[in-house]
């Protein structure tokens, strides 16, 4: 599809890095799916949707070119997008648990809104943690990898000891993919279901180039989220990633 | 019904995958060799890892897609993991591969060969990087002196791929003769602006159009060649459906290649493209491709 211009209604700081980008569209986007956005002159890069209905928006967080420049932009500027793209979360039955770390929290906004479950928000430090008030009237368990708040340690060992406290009938995360591979791993050796939403390089976002492929399955249309069928024959996951070029290097 | 001989390579059947798409990971051409397609033509490789340009590098339009990735690749001294990967699937693997003198083209067909490739295709044809593809594909004297150059140092078959950005394809298609066979087309080169943004959508400006858009040209190219020039063609640009792959065999194709209808019909297209042709042929009294070669050619 060709790019459609957005105007950008509201900017909310979230944290130190990370912005979220409030903005009207008639898509019909699923939790778990995402865009391409484009900054004319810039870059362009996939973005989740962080809030779905009549206010939509992207939470993006300040990591290179592309980003820094959608931070500096203003209320009435414009954006470029085109998508909703790929699968997003299948909601299963039941009470889940949902592991969010950094900005992952972004793609999981829109689904913690439609299930029930537990919330683990981990962040390295509490000024990073993302969606505190949006969630505060749920059940939310907090990790910070230096103690600042909440549990002192990652959020994998949280999501062990409550994994152990309480039968959960699925998991969703998102997040930095060392952390996912451990959820992921635990998850299947219990046997619960799990989904994850994966990230990788994407160029052409449609599902020919290539670029965003992990053992076969490209992310940007197979996935990017991602269930325990899949995610078991990943052996690049938490340890290869392909580079601009193409070559398969270490995470 | 649909195998195919391409020289001294076997085809299950005529539906081979365009370089450029899903073919640069090998455990994606595997999925697509275990898709249905007869064989697989990979990214185009080079000598050195290239990241290509910055995006945006893929533009979708209502007449098919725009592209300018601008020939990433993880580099040929990086490429043999992919391949003997990809060869898991069983169908012939065609190593396609870019440079810009005879030199670098041998270099990298003799790595291809080594790797296990089952033909080599020279892109001489790209239309958006400088001094690579197009740039070097309409230079008679060069691509002849590729195409020898290659002969002389692999064993495996060498396919050309040529460049529709010319005013007269069948000056090329002669000079590379001595290829084993003749790919065609590439993309258009083509530009698109933004208008909201008064600005190209592409980073690098211009790219080259694929798709539905471009098939009448694919056509037309094959068709001219087919006259003039005795090697088998493979024909690509824009074939969607069975039909379509009817239409280039019956211009003169022997084989086609499909890249951009992955996107609108998905990965599960070599199978039913390859239903399709068979219907058609059952109804229409055909039991071979070969029958089907060039029989619109009005003499
Ligand atoms: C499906 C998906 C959903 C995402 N959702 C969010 C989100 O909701 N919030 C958020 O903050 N971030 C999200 N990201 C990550 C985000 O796309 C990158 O942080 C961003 O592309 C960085 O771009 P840059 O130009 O600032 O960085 P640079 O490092 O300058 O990027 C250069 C190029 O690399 C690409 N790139 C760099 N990092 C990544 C990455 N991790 N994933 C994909 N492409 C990358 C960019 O597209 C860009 O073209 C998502 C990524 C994917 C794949
Ligand atoms: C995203 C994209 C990347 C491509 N990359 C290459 C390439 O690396 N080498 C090449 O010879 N052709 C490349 N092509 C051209 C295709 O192989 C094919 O010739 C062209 O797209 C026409 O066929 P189609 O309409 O079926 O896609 C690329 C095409 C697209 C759309
Ligand atoms: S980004 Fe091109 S295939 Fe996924």
């Amino acid at each position: 599809m060709m790019y459609r211009v957005v105007k950008i209604e509201k900017i909310k700081e979230e944290t130190p890095t990370i912005k979220t980008f409030f903005f009207k569209d008639d898509s019909k986007p699923k939790p778990g799916q995402f865009y391409m956005i484009w900054l004319p002159g810039v870059d362009e890069f996939p973005m989740s949707i962080s809030h779905i209905g009549n206010k939509k928006a992207f939470t993006v967080k300040r990591i290179g070119k592309g980003t820094t420049a959608m931070h500096k932009l203003k209320e009435g500027d414009k954006l470029w997008i085109r998508g909703p793209y790929g699968r997003g979360f299948k909601i299963e039955n039941g009470y889940a648990l949902i592991i969010g770390g950094g900005s992952g929290m972004a793609t999981l906004g829109p689904l913690i809104e439609r299930v029930e479950g537990d919330i683990i928000i981990a962040a390295r430090t509490k000024d990073e943690l993302l969606f505190l008030d949006r969630f505060k009237d749920r059940n939310v368990y907090i990790a910070t990898d230096d103690g600042s708040a909440g549990f002192k340690g990652f959020a994998t060992d949280l999501a062990k000891d409550m994994m152990e406290k309480r039968d959960y009938s699925i998991i969703y995360t998102c997040g930095p993919e060392i952390m996912m591979r451990k959820i992921i791993d635990m998850a299947i050796e219990r046997g619960i279901k799990v989904q994850a939403s994966l990230e990788r390089l994407m160029k052409c976002g449609i599902g020919i180039c290539d670029s965003c492929s992990i053992n076969g399955y490209r992310v940007c249309v197979d996935g990017p989220v991602f269930s325990e069928k899949e995610l078991v024959k990943m052996e690049d996951l938490g340890k290869y990633k392909r580079d601009s070029s193409g070559r398969r290097v270490p995470i | 019904m649909l195998n195919v001989e391409i020289g001294k390579l076997h085809f299950k059947n005529p539906l081979i995958l365009a370089s450029g798409i899903l073919d640069e990971a090998g455990e994606t051409m595997l999925r697509i060799a275990k898709s249905g397609a007869g064989g697989i033509v990979t990214k185009s490789i080079g000598k050195e890892p290239r990241e290509g340009y910055e995006n945006p590098v893929v533009y979708e339009l209502p007449c098919g897609l725009l592209n300018a990735m601008g020939l990433p690749n993880p580099g040929i001294e990086n490429y043999e993991d992919e391949i003997k990967i990809a060869k898991k699937g069983g169908v012939p693997i065609i190593g396609s591969i870019f440079g810009s003198n005879p030199e670098e083209f041998s270099y990298l067909a003799k790595k291809m060969e080594d790797y296990g490739a089952d033909a080599v295709e020279l892109n001489l044809s790209c239309p958006h990087a400088k001094g690579y593809g197009m740039e070097v594909g309409t230079d008679l004297e060069l691509v002849e002196e590729i195409v020898d150059s290659v002969k002389r140092e692999i064993k495996i078959p060498v396919w050309a791929k040529l460049t529709p950005n010319t005013s007269n394809i069948v000056e090329i298609a002669k000079a590379v003769e001595n290829a084993d066979a003749l790919v065609l087309i590439n993309t258009l080169k083509a530009m698109a602006i933004d208008i909201d943004a008064k600005r190209p959508v592409l980073k690098n400006v211009f790219g080259g159009l694929s798709g539905k858009a471009i098939k009448p040209i694919g056509i037309r190219a094959v068709y001219e060649v087919y006259r003039e020039v005795g090697k088998p063609i493979i024909g690509v640009g824009g074939i969607e459906n069975g039909r379509d792959a009817i239409e280039y065999i019956m211009a003169g194709a022997s084989a086609v290649e499909i890249g951009t209808a992955i996107y609108t019909r998905g990965i599960g297209i070599f199978k039913e493209i390859a239903k399709e042709m068979e219907g058609w042929m059952r109804k229409n009294g055909y039991s071979k491709i070969s029958q089907m070669v060039g029989i619109a050619q009005v003499r």
